[in-house]
């Protein structure tokens, strides 16, 4: 299909009245990933023979429902950003199925990649790398349309648009080149570019983690602003513990390539199950000098996801790590709505065996300040 | 160790009152064919024995080329630097490159953000320690390689005697980390400059590395100026703050002044748009425009055309340091009046 | 249609830097050499030795090809020939300028030629990696292996020498090294984010080769040809001085070389001219793209 992107298109109504791309309804989940799995080779020695691999992404597998901010965290190493690539199939997955609305991507009647990068788009980390130094600003943001059969004329129109929607005066700044804007700036042209296509889901990957935290502030209300606009679900990928408890409805926590723990932000934030998940909360820094961590809550480094421990990958930095641990990796309990809070530990699983199984899970750290968490 | 490197210790049984670091107005400017930068503008910094102050900013404040002036690292032929800056008894602007190449890792030490570009990529990382010792101190390379391995236990990095021999490629980020600071602290320097050295880090592996820069400075009375953008950083290693924009310092004092009751704009903006939790369904209270290019600095307070409480006699002249309480000071003209305590108080609403 | 809620970009800050007029990438360039006066000053040497090779018939006092028993090695100056006479009577001054032409055209045609051949196949390989870019790369090493000295002699002994075998046999030395440094800045550029971005956006390969790729290895191949003129210029001389390039008796400054080593003893300065003509243009071409790298190698 190769139908023209029309500018009106690129102005839609707000969120109230219904969106004219939707195809499932309210319930469906506007994108479906199973059993998504993804290892790297390393090849080595005289004859370059595949010596080790790399399990970048091990049997994913979560929904993502129409509207909503998904956040994904995780440090080095978790798989995140191999993740966000899998989901744009810009990097092609070993195993597993994507669904994007009811329709499966790739295979012979689902959608093409073609169709899905008028659906899906990503804003990457590296605000430069991402802008090609040869072009203008304008050019940019105008490629994506042209590509999928947009006159010249229609698709400059729309980039000046959209600069000015994200707050950058086409005038100003359509002919400019990327060396002549600051990172923010260029972060935002990303974003202008991504929407050039009319998505209908945005993937952020660690999209404002290179910026000052005075100008990520500002890219943070616009992609706020944007989202009710132009009718998006995000799905927002970062380490930052903070911007992800700011920005997501709900939150995914990832650890070497598997997810550990999936639920809506507050209880995350407030009630953690997995205890990696506490760590990460517990390694926040405060801001009151009163409120300083004195031991660290977990030690060593993130481990090297070529060679994962058995069982329970967590288990070699787990305080609470058991025998039967090692013998058997806990699956991730199903989730039925936007509501479920579920962890993959055996702690949380009454029938898994472990000394603390269904008890409940230790408190946060003083320092965290539980109580004023408020939900927005 | 040799009665060379003794005369340039710091005397370490002065009065702990005469301050370790003393730097007084500090200009550095870039100059080169097209363009002059004025990087640092002005930057007046002094510290104790054992005193750990954090310098805050965003990129383009000036943090880091005040550090590196201090060990006057800066490349030599496009610099202008006037002002003074005193480590201890030595002039840092008076010294020769011998003088301060001996004093580079014996009396202060540094330690970056990416340590793998910090560390030699050909050599293991107890090469590296031990060739620091020997270099400094004249023991024989067998002693040396014992204090590598001491040094190693001192920064927890697991299994010590293995990781002697490891590359630094070999090495996770936070091991590299703990190896740079082991060949920072090698010769146990009177005082340690740290460039955003966790910035790169996981946020588990950065809790780790601050809790332990923070022992170590205690436990060897090592003074240590550490520069971050991150103020939760700041909150949790810094006795002392200086908040930097565009070259200057617009305000300083304890930790628990700046972070808990700031008086500056500049610093008020910053904690209001520190992303957290609690600002959830709301838009955050971002500071408006960007950073000032350093080529054209704007006339009077540099902060003016962003600032929300600005008044024309704020681009008149740099406003000159205001005393807000004893050891707490911000350069602003309009301090006393209600864009200072009133907006501090509502960032810490809990 | 702006959205209240978050600001505009306001009139201070970096970006005001900016705001008279966005430069373009040549435009930066152009403004860094304008203070680089060494490559001035050899751009303009270039400029004059191309301009005599063009306007030769006219700018020549004396017809290169008329000798003259009478006048043969006179010194410089004599009755009118100002750069004296070669060892048949030719005027040196009009076969130097001629010679020019010829001497450039065998600088600048190979290296234009292998630019084009030598980056389309490294583009290919770069973009197709795989067993394709192994292929070629291997097979460009083959030919990297000899000194080009050696296979610009080889390859032109073995088609006969000639103008037209020399052009062959230089172009087909320089086409490994462009191809190589055409492959390598593709590969360069191919792991980049928004050449990520704009398959994102659904574009085909080939619209992001032209579209994207091209102009970003633009830079690297022009400036690596652009130095590779001063080579041809020398080995181009060298071949003819070996025989192996131009025929006598048109005027070739390698030629030249070559028959007026025997009266060296004669008039040492004139057959020492053809050489620093040689010397001149190659350094000059060397220098001006030495300029060119420095100016188009923006790091911003």
């Amino acid at each position: 299909m190769n139908e023209v992107v029309r500018p009106e298109a690129a102005r839609p109504t707000p969120v109230s009245s219904g969106d004219a791309r939707d195809r499932g309804g309210k319930a469906q989940p506007i994108l479906t990933a199973e059993n998504l799995r993804k290892y790297f080779p390393i090849h080595g020695g005289v004859l370059m023979r595949k010596i080790a691999v790399v399990k970048a992404v091990d049997d994913v597998s979560f929904m993502v429902l129409k509207g909503e901010s998904l956040g994904i965290v995780g440090e080095s190493g978790c798989g995140k950003s191999t993740l966000a690539r899998l989901l744009m199939c810009l990097t092609p997955r070993d195993a597993g199925s994507l669904v994007f609305d009811g329709d499966p991507i790739g295979g012979t009647s689902g959608l093409s990649l073609r169709e899905l990068r008028r659906y899906m788009q990503i804003v990457f980390q590296d605000s430069d790398a991402s802008l090609n130094p040869r072009l203008t600003v304008e050019d940019s943001i105008a490629y994506g349309p042209r590509v999928h059969g947009m006159a010249s004329a229609e698709a400059r129109a729309l980039a000046r648009d959209l600069l000015q929607r994200v707050g950058l005066r086409p005038e100003l700044f359509g002919m400019r080149y990327p060396h002549e804007l600051s990172g923010g700036q260029k972060q935002r042209v990303n974003v202008a570019r991504a929407l050039a296509l009319n998505p209908r889901l945005l993937i952020l990957d660690e999209a404002v983690s290179a910026l000052d935290k005075s100008v990520a502030a500002q890219v943070l209300n616009l992609l706020r602003s944007l989202k009710r606009s132009f009718n998006l679900t995000y799905l927002f990928i970062s380490h930052d513990l903070d911007v992800v408890q700011y920005i997501s409805d709900r939150v995914l926590v990832m650890y070497l390539g598997q997810i550990v723990e999936i639920g809506p932000a507050e209880a995350i934030y407030r009630r953690p199950m997995h205890p990696y998940t506490r760590a990460l909360l517990n390694s926040r820094l405060a801001l009151d000098p009163r409120d300083r961590v004195e031991t660290a809550p977990l030690t060593g480094d993130p481990p090297n996801p070529i060679n994962p421990p058995s069982g329970c990958r967590f288990r070699t930095r787990c305080p609470f790590a058991e025998p039967i641990c090692a013998k058997a990796a806990p699956a991730l309990a199903k989730w039925v709505d936007r509501a479920s809070h579920v962890a993959a530990c055996h702690m949380a699983d009454r029938a898994s065996g472990h000394s603390r199984a269904g008890a409940a899970p230790p408190p946060l750290a003083r320092h965290v300040r539980p109580e004023a968490i408020v939900s927005g | 160790m040799t009665a060379a490197v003794a005369r340039l210790l710091p005397i370490s049984n002065r009065e702990a009152a005469a301050p370790l670091v003393m730097v007084e107005d500090l200009h550095v400017k870039f100059v080169s064919r097209d363009e002059t930068v004025e990087a640092v503008n002005g930057v007046s910094i002094s510290l104790r024995h054992g005193e750990v102050l954090c310098i805050i900013g965003e990129s383009g404040s000036g943090k880091s080329v005040t550090m590196r002036a201090l060990m006057s690292l800066l490349p030599k032929r496009r610099t202008q630097i006037s002002g003074s800056m005193r480590i201890g008894d030595h002039d840092i602007l008076a010294l020769s490159e011998r003088q301060l190449a001996k004093l580079r890792g014996s009396v202060v030490s540094m330690i970056f953000q990416e340590p793998m570009t910090a560390l030699d990529p050909v050599y293991t990382i107890g090469h590296q320690i031990a060739e620091t010792v020997v270099r400094h101190e004249g023991i024989s390379w067998r002693a040396a390689q014992d204090r590598a391995l001491e040094l190693l236990q001192l920064v927890k990095v697991p299994s010590p005697e293995r990781r002697l021999q490891s590359y630094p490629h070999e090495l996770s980020g936070g091991l590299r980390q703990r190896a740079m600071i082991a060949i920072a602290l090698s010769c146990r320097p009177a005082l340690l400059l740290a460039d955003e050295p966790t910035t790169a880090l996981d946020a588990t592996v950065q809790i780790q590395v601050l809790v332990l820069l923070r022992n170590l400075q205690r436990e060897f009375g090592m003074g240590l100026i550490f520069v971050t953008h991150d103020m939760g950083v700041a909150a949790q290693i810094a006795d002392e703050v200086a908040v930097m924009y565009a070259g200057r310092i617009v305000e300083y004092g304890s930790a628990r002044d700046v972070l808990m009751n700031p008086r500056h704009p500049y610093t008020i903006g910053m904690l209001a748009s520190t992303v957290h939790g609690e600002m959830r369904g709301k838009d955050i209270e971002a500071i408006p425009g960007s950073a000032p290019d350093l080529h054209a600095l704007p006339p009077g307070c540099s902060f003016a055309p962003r600032c929300k409480s600005a008044v024309s006699d704020c681009i008149a002249s740099v406003p000159p340091v205001a005393m807000v309480a004893p050891g707490h000071g911000a350069s602003c003209i309009r301090l006393g009046e209600d864009c200072g305590p009133g907006a501090s108080r509502a960032i810490f609403n809990s | 249609m702006t959205d209240a809620s978050f600001p505009l970009s306001l009139p201070s800050g970096a970006e005001d830097r900016f705001a008279a007029a966005p430069r373009g990438y040549w435009h930066t360039v152009g403004r860094r050499l304008r203070y680089d006066y060494v490559t001035l000053f050899f751009l303009l040497v270039v400029g004059l030795i191309a301009l005599a090779a063009i306007l030769a018939p006219l700018v020549a006092p004396f017809d290169p090809n008329k000798t003259s028993m009478l006048y043969r090695l006179k010194p410089i100056g004599y009755r009118g020939f100002l750069l004296g006479t070669d060892e048949l009577g030719r005027d040196m001054l009009s076969r130097l300028i001629w010679g020019g032409r010829m001497s450039l055209t065998m600088g600048l045609t190979p290296v234009a030629i292998a630019t084009s051949i030598g980056g389309f196949l490294g583009v290919v390989a770069g973009f197709a990696g795989g067993w394709v870019n192994m292929l070629v790369m291997r097979t460009m090493d083959v030919f990297y292996a000899f000194p080009s000295v050696l296979l610009a002699v080889a390859i032109s002994g073995t088609m006969g020498g000639g103008v037209a075998n020399g052009l062959v046999a230089l172009t087909l030395v320089f086409i490994p090294p462009l191809c190589r440094v055409s492959e390598a800045a593709t590969t360069q550029i191919r792991t980049r984010d928004f050449v990520e971005a704009a398959r994102a956006s659904g574009a085909s390969t080939l619209s992001i080769i032209f579209y994207h790729v091209l102009r970003n290895i633009m830079a690297p191949v022009f400036i690596y040809a652009s130095s590779l003129i001063s080579v041809s210029i020398l080995l181009a001389a060298g071949l003819s001085f070996l025989g192996l390039g131009v025929e006598p008796p048109t005027a070739d400054w390698g030629l030249m070389l070559s028959t007026l080593r025997q009266s060296i003893y004669v008039q040492p300065l004139i057959c020492a001219l053809p050489g620093v003509a040689i010397f001149i243009a190659s350094l000059s071409f060397n220098l001006v793209s030495d300029g060119l790298r420095q100016a188009m190698d923006i790091r911003v």
